[in-house]
């Protein structure tokens, strides 16, 4: 830091990367103003996919194995942009496994064993209810944690170590260990499957959507600049940006949509409707999954939450330097105990479609998932000093983390040996990004 | 009080001070200390390490609230419990640690607390990122970095970032420590150019430092300190630098020290 400091002090341009080498590559990144890590990390994700398709015969880069990959990393991207929050306010949530699997547990009971007697089986508001428990739930048990961590000053670690043994035994208690099944049959929609996706035409809608957004914020990007008269980006920069981003986005739309369903419900759905089996079998894209839809919008919620709101930028100010955002003003500790609020309600909400997925809810739910969810954190660039983390990063980081873990299970290695090579990469990966943090300083 | 005697006019000072005691364990860092300062004026505090000036200032910004001891604004008393109303009050303070969040930009920490807000309720970061370059061009021409966090940035660069944090608020109070501790000469005289600059719109500086050639540049006034108790208000006109030297450290007036301890400081 010194020592850029001193040898170009106010030369250096905005954006400020100016190193000799890979001088061509470096600007047109530094013109994207994305980043640099975010580049990184979707280079490993293409070569992660591309590995695994070579060494699988064929069958990773399948939309039936993509739509899997989705569906299984939904739980922990949703739960991954909430320790985002608390990780960059300097703490830690160890107890997020656990807590998953008492909320699970929780709102399993209230819909099957409270809900029924009181309002009947398969009530249309039963759904709602639960998901909502689970969410005041979570709320409730993250603002708990968050108060000792904040007001009565115990390390986060150790009040979240606590949360980690008692949430696990709470959800044995809560039913004796004994399994809670079968979940309300609106509710199990949440957890995805061919009928807990939105289909062929809601998915096109919401990927025609989804590139409007990309314009917009570009357009809104340009004309917030010129406003102001600050430097605008290269139009071609621009350009580039909005056409990949919707590729990717339609891409990923046509991957889901070519993703049909499996032939017993087809020819279930064929026979409810009065539909003759036709010679070559019914075709009937899934579309997105539902938990999938719901993960890309608490990564957006979460996004604006951390990038444009006061709560967020406060979070940030903490991390980097906790004195100086208590001498800005800044209540620190109320903004920490929300940091906690927030993770639990993201639990809340991840605990629903894990259960609805399981249409189950055991006691041992979410078990080491808050390694996993740690893990994606810190792999998509989140410091475990504080300070730094995107949510777009953590999203990358849980499907990274997710794509190793399904492609070693395609291609047959051991379990044991699965968790030496993710236990691998999340310490390289870790290396790497201090590595490039130390030559950027 | 030694500092009573402001000339004619009767004027209320911006800023009271009374019988301000602070202890931290036992330990009286600041016993029993009245100081004053006027719209426009610059008051020196000085005194040697653990004298107790930072402690004193940090019950006026808020930082560490005075266990006993009154505090005026314009002849009002005022309750100052935590660096948000310390701000209220119009009390803006610049540390010397400078007190940025290293991990975000100029605008981001020139308005940490105070963030412009858009209609939808959202940071309106373009407001700020302007808000940010307007003053930074009448500050410190120079600064191009709007978009680095401040971590980045070199010595000079930060130190105006916390000035600019300070002065966009309308300051009517404006407590620098050690403003220019860690500057070259250029940027020494620039912080001294501002000091003038912000002195004529009739902003109250206090002025904390052990350098007593900044202080005898700056300041109307010295307030001198030790051992956590105040040795006396001087006006910088009456008193010679080496005078001021034996307030500071033998902790006597000017009428008590003798010409022979005067030399003896040689």
């Amino acid at each position: 830091m010194a020592e850029a400091s001193t040898t170009a002090p106010d030369l250096v341009g905005e954006g400020g990367a100016r190193e000799g080498g890979t001088r061509s590559l470096r600007s047109v990144v530094t013109a994207t103003e994305i980043d640099f890590r975010l580049i990184g990390l979707f280079a490993a994700l293409v070569i992660i996919w591309v590995t695994f398709h070579v060494m699988s015969d064929g069958t990773f880069l399948t939309p039936r194995n993509l739509w899997n990959l989705s569906v299984q990393t939904a739980t922990v991207a949703i739960m991954a942009t909430g320790m985002v929050l608390v990780i960059v306010s300097r703490n830690i949530d160890l107890s997020v496994g656990s807590m998953l699997g008492l909320i699970g547990v929780a709102i399993a009971l209230i819909q099957a064993e409270i809900l029924p007697p009181i309002i009947g089986f398969d009530n249309p508001l039963t759904w709602m209810i639960a998901l909502g428990a689970g969410v005041a739930l979570g709320a409730f048990l993250g603002a708990f944690q968050g108060f000792i961590v904040a007001y009565v000053g115990v390390p986060a670690f150790l009040v979240t170590l606590g949360g980690l043994l008692v949430w696990r035994g709470a959800a044995w208690a809560l039913n004796s260990g004994q399994t809670v099944a079968p979940m309300d049959s609106t509710f199990q929609l949440l957890g995805g499957g061919a009928r807990g996706s939105v289909g062929e035409i809601v998915s096109w809608i919401i990927g025609g959507l989804a590139c409007l957004g990309i314009l917009a914020l570009l357009i809104n990007n340009r004309r917030q600049r010129r406003k102001f008269g600050f430097p605008l980006r290269p139009t071609w920069v621009d350009a580039g940006l909005g056409v990949i981003g919707s590729v990717v986005v339609l891409g990923a739309i046509w991957v889901a949509n070519s993703y049909f369903w499996p032939e017993g419900l087809a020819r279930q759905y064929a026979a409810d409707n009065g539909i003759e089996w036709p010679v070559g079998g019914l075709q009937i894209p899934t579309g997105i999954a539902n938990p999938v839809l719901l993960a890309i919008g608490v990564a957006i919620v979460m996004t604006l939450i951390a990038t444009r709101r006061r709560f967020g930028r406060y979070v940030f100010a903490i991390g980097g330097n906790p004195e100086a955002a208590e001498l800005g003003g800044i209540n620190t500790r109320w903004t920490i105990l929300k940091a906690f609020m927030v993770m639990g309600v993201l639990v809340g909400i991840a605990a629903a479609v894990s259960t609805a997925r399981l249409n189950a809810a055991t006691s041992g739910l979410g078990t080491l998932s808050e390694l996993y969810v740690i893990a994606a954190a810190v792999i998509g660039g989140t410091s475990l000093a504080g300070g730094i983390g995107t949510i777009p990063g953590a999203v990358l980081g849980a499907l990274v983390m997710q794509s190793l873990q399904s492609g070693m299970v395609l291609i047959g290695v051991d379990a044991p040996l699965q968790d030496i090579v993710v236990g691998i990469v999340l310490v390289a990966a870790v290396a790497l990004d201090t590595i490039y943090r130390r030559r950027l300083a | 009080m030694t500092s009573a005697a402001e000339p004619a006019v009767e004027r209320v000072p911006r800023v009271e001070m009374r019988d301000i005691r602070v202890a931290y364990g036992g330990v009286h860092a600041v016993d029993g200390v009245t100081i004053d300062l006027y719209p426009g004026e610059v008051v020196g505090l000085v005194g040697g390490n653990g004298a107790g000036k930072s402690t004193l200032v940090k019950a006026l910004s808020g930082a560490h609230p005075p266990d006993s001891g009154q505090i005026l604004m314009d002849g009002r008393p005022v309750t100052i419990g935590n660096p948000r109303e310390a701000k209220a009050l119009g009390i803006e303070t610049i540390y010397q640690t400078l007190a940025l969040a290293e991990n975000v930009d100029a605008a981001a920490n020139m308005f940490l607390g105070r963030e412009l807000m858009t209609r939808f309720g959202s940071l309106d970061d373009s407001a700020m990122e302007d808000a940010t370059r307007k003053v930074m061009k009448r500050l410190n021409p120079k600064f191009k970095r709007f978009k680095s966090p401040v971590a980045y940035l070199s010595g000079g660069q930060r130190q105006s970032v916390a000035i600019a944090r300070a002065v966009h608020f309308n300051a009517h109070v404006l407590i620098m420590d050690e403003p220019t501790a860690a500057l070259g000469p250029a940027e020494t005289a620039q912080v001294t150019d501002l000091i003038a600059q912000l002195k004529s719109e009739g902003i109250g500086i206090l002025l904390i430092s052990h350098d007593i050639h900044d202080v005898f540049d700056l300041a109307d006034r010295i307030s001198v300190m030790l051992t956590g108790k105040l040795v006396g208000t001087v006006k910088k006109q009456d008193v010679s630098m080496d005078e001021v030297l034996a307030m500071i450290i033998m902790g006597k007036l000017l009428n008590e020290v003798t010409q022979k301890e005067l030399a003896g400081l040689h």
